[in-house]
């Protein structure tokens, strides 16, 4: 049983929480995730770990309440239990130094990327930062984001904060204005991914995604969260979650993460039916 | 030796083999409850009297783990059943899951001397019998620990080696943990083989044994990423490791169209049912897909194990397509037998070549290659190769490949100086010493996918080697 310590809510749908789950706070690097599992119940998902300390022994989640799972764990408070943490999982991101790096996150993705660029950026790499999301109040880390970057840069699809338009918008301006950059992360949803990949690819910048593959036990047992790179079969938890964006079947990938679309709306209906869920919470969407 | 049965061996000859009490066939393949209820009282005791009491029993050399059947058998004989289970009990901790799923026809009961001219004696259902007569009558109690000594020993991986190494090494008084990487306790035992074959309630049960002997269980935590073999010697005092991760790693067979909705490992089709409990679905969150047909490839348990499933979940037509013949299948005899009962639809020297998807990237079917048998090749076993006959498609909605299993390579990467050998297996001794001081390892992990006796057998043999080096150390 793992405790949360402390939740916050970011934005409409996005919650913070601080767990107790001291032996992977030990060992916590830049890119690793975890599997939780929330209640007996429940679904095993893998969360990024956005940040952990040793000294109190708790890691960060920043978590988007989309569907049964993370919904459920949304409406647990300060001082309940979680039934299951396993980790941290996955390749730790290599830290490179000397670069010019340009880090782009979307939506919950930012969440995502920010350890990656705070230990780019104590690696002392040159850092431009673009954050992307649909409207201003879905905006996340904006502070933290910007102490980790040389540069900032924030759009939203629908214009209500900073520049209107989307992170490949920003990103090609800044590939055509010759600034040097020669490495870009890029974490979001899918198709963001996919866009960032496409673009700078002709650029011929080395791109690197993290996929967020469907997941069962993370350890490489089940081969659930196999994808294609390079034309070769991979398993996302222990040969990624980070790969060469211009190598991923991206096609593919969002037709694997589609599988279960009719269960998954099953399990949320059956869940905001049920008589104790508080509704305005489990449906904060 | 003493005899305990009065009868004359001829006479003994004469009582015919008992047979389990199963579920039938067209009620079983839609539930998940247990196929077999094993043999009542009155049957054990039956069949106990057919044992002959050899003088040299060999049966008891067939055990991979040296039960002392012949003794055990005369206790049932007796009607001292909890006597029984504990006379096995000293050889093995987990009879009630031997009992179940141990191919006894290939071992203790293939070289029984009944077995010579009639049938042999039901080893495997007595033993059974004895453990369910136990836990139903709450008769268990831990063995007495005799003395408590002072080393600590990292356990990982919680399969049935890793279990009876546990079992032992607690039994001669060492601070045993366990490790485990999922968060529940058993390995295939709880992931792989389904609940109609062995109840998670026994398996539950058997668990609490090993903590009744003080053993403490860490589930969630991944050895070789939470924490590492060196950082378990440095820094958390352990003495001796043994390693028993099994080989849980999928391997695929590399066609086109294994990416497509709806192909799954047998790994993760089963973790799914078994482990996240798909089969009760929305109540548990975990989905799974079946459709109206499947596809399971292979040959072995894992894949009788799928295709069984499948039935029970729901599939109208669920085939079994293997590349060699009936003869040649790995499977548990028992297990093809219930399959065939259920209404598992064989298809045998068989290759499928592609899996064929709809316009979703939904598998909408199967390409397949008849096969004949030629030249025995290294295994000894006659190789398929292709036949002249046509390809022909079959039409599915789930394809489930299990075509073999490869260690998980976490802890050999994260542990310098881990020998390791063809696909990955960590290289062991007759001892079960690897190449690493104070290391041992056993079960799948070191043999590349074997049974759960010889798992157990691994467990126990480093459980007893493991001792040794530790009294060495000590002086
Ligand atoms: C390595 C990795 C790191 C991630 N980090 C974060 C994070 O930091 N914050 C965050 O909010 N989300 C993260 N995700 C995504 C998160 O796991 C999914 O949002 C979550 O599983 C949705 O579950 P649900 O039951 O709430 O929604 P559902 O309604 O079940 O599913 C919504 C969508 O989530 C995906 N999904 C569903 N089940 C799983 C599963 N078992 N494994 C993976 N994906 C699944 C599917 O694409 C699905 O369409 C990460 C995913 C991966 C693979
Ligand atoms: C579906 C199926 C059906 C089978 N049916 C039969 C049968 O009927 N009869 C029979 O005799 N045999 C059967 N077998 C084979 C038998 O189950 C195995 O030989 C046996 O379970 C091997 O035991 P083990 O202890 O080596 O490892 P496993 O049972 O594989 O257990 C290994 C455990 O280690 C854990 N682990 C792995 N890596 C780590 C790590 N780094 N840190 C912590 N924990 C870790 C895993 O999560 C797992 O729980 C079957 C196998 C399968 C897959
Ligand atoms: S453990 Fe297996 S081989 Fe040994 S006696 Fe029991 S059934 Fe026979
Ligand atoms: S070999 Fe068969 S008959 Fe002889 S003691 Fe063993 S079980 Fe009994
Ligand atoms: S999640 Fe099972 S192998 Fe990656």
């Amino acid at each position: 049983m793992y405790c949360i310590i402390e939740k916050k809510v970011l934005a409409p749908t996005i919650t913070k929480y601080l767990i107790e789950a001291p032996y992977v706070a030990r060992k916590r690097k830049a890119g690793n995730f975890v599997i939780i599992r929330v209640d007996e119940t429940g679904e095993r998902i893998p969360l990024t770990l956005v940040d952990s300390n040793t000294d109190t022994g708790t890691i960060t989640l920043i978590v988007q309440a989309l569907g049964k799972t993370t919904k459920a764990l949304a409406l647990k408070n300060e001082g309940d239990f979680i039934l299951d943490v396993m980790g941290p999982l996955g390749n730790p991101t290599p830290i490179e130094s000397g670069k010019t790096i340009a880090c782009i996150g979307g939506g919950v993705g930012t969440a995502e990327l920010y350890p990656i660029t705070k230990a780019l950026k104590d690696a002392g790499n040159t850092i431009y930062t673009i954050v992307g999301a649909r409207s201003k109040e879905l905006v996340i880390l904006e502070k933290e984001m910007e102490q980790v970057s040389d540069k900032f840069y924030i759009t939203t699809d629908d214009g209500s904060y900073k520049r209107k338009g989307f992170v490949t918008d920003q990103l090609k301006e800044l590939l055509d204005a010759n600034l040097g950059i020669n490495m870009v992360y890029a974490i979001g949803p899918l198709p963001m991914m996919r866009a960032v990949s496409n673009l700078t690819k002709p650029y011929n910048v080395r791109t690197l995604v993290s996929l967020n593959a469907v997941m069962v036990d993370g350890t490489g047992m089940c081969g659930g969260c196999r994808v294609t790179v390079n034309g070769k079969m991979k398993f996302a938890c222990v040969d990624g979650p980070e790969f060469e964006g211009h190598e991923v079947d991206f096609d593919e990938m969002l037709l694997r993460n589609h599988s279960y679309t009719d269960m998954e709306k099953i399990s949320i209906d059956r869940f905001l039916e049920e008589p104790h869920v508080c509704r305005r919470e489990g449906m904060a969407s | 030796m003493i005899t305990v049965n009065k009868m004359k061996p001829s006479e003994r000859m004469k009582i015919p083999r008992q047979v389990s009490i199963e579920q039938k066939p067209d009620e079983r393949s839609h539930n998940f409850k247990e196929v077999s209820f094993g043999v009542d009282e009155e049957r054990a005791l039956i069949e106990a009297a057919r044992c002959l009491e050899c003088q040299n029993p060999v049966c008891r050399e067939g055990c991979p783990v040296n039960i002392d059947i012949r003794s055990f058998i005369q206790l049932v004989y007796q009607k001292d059943f909890s006597g029984a289970v504990n006379k096995i009990r000293e050889s093995n901790y987990l009879p009630a899951i031997c009992g179940r799923v141990c191919p006894q026809e290939e071992q203790c009961e293939q070289v029984c001397t009944l077995g010579k001219k009639h049938e042999p004696v039901a080893i495997g259902k007595l033993e059974r019998f004895v453990a369910d007569y136990e836990l139903k009558n709450n008769l268990f109690t831990p063995p007495s620990i005799q003395e408590k000594r002072p080393e600590k020993v990292a356990i990982v991986g919680s399969g049935p080696s890793g279990l009876t190494c546990a079992a032992e090494l607690a039994k001669l008084g060492y601070q045993v943990t366990i490790f485990e990487a999922l968060h529940a306790v058993g390995g295939v035992l709880r992931y792989g083989i389904p609940e109609f074959r062995l109840p998670r309630t026994i398996l539950d049960l058997e668990a609490e044994r090993i903590k009744a002997l003080g053993v403490k269980i860490e589930t969630n935590f991944l050895v070789g990423r939470t924490e590492t073999i060196d950082e378990f010697f440095k820094e958390w005092g352990f003495s001796a490791i043994f390693l028993g991760t099994g080989a849980g790693t999928p391997q695929f067979m590399d066609i086109p169209g294994e990416n497509l909705n709806g192909v799954y490992s047998a790994n993760e089709f089963l973790t799914r049912v078994n482990l996240m409990k798909a089969y009760k679905f929305p109540e548990y969150d975990t989905p799974i897909k079946i459709g109206k047909s499947v596809a399971v490839i292979g040959g072995g348990n894992t894949a009788m194990d799928g295709v069984r499933t499948s039935k029970r979940l729901g599939a109208e037509h669920a085939y079994l397509i293997y590349r060699r013949s009936r003869t040649e299948m790995p499977a548990r005899l028992e297990e093809v037998h219930h399959a065939e009962e259920e209404g598992i639809e064989f298809m045998m020297l068989t290759n499928p070549t592609r899996i064929i998807g709809d316009t979703n990237g939904r598998v909408s079917g199967i390409e397949c290659q008849k096969m004949e048998l030629g030249e025995p090749d290294e295994s000894g076993r006659r190789k398929p190769v292709p036949s002249n006959e046509t390809k022909f498609i079959i039409e599915v909605q789930t394809v489930i490949e299990a075509v073999g299993q490869s260690p998980n390579p976490i802890i050999q990467s994260t542990t310098p100086g881990l020998k390791t050998g063809r696909k990955g297996v960590v290289i062991a001794d007759e001892l079960q010493r690897t190449s690493r001081d104070g290391v041992f390892a056993g079960g799948d992990l070191s043999r590349g996918g074997a049974t759960v006796i010889l798992a157990m057998h691994d467990g126990k043999i480093a459980a007893e080697n493991i001792h040794k080096y530790l009294q060495q150390k000590a002086h």
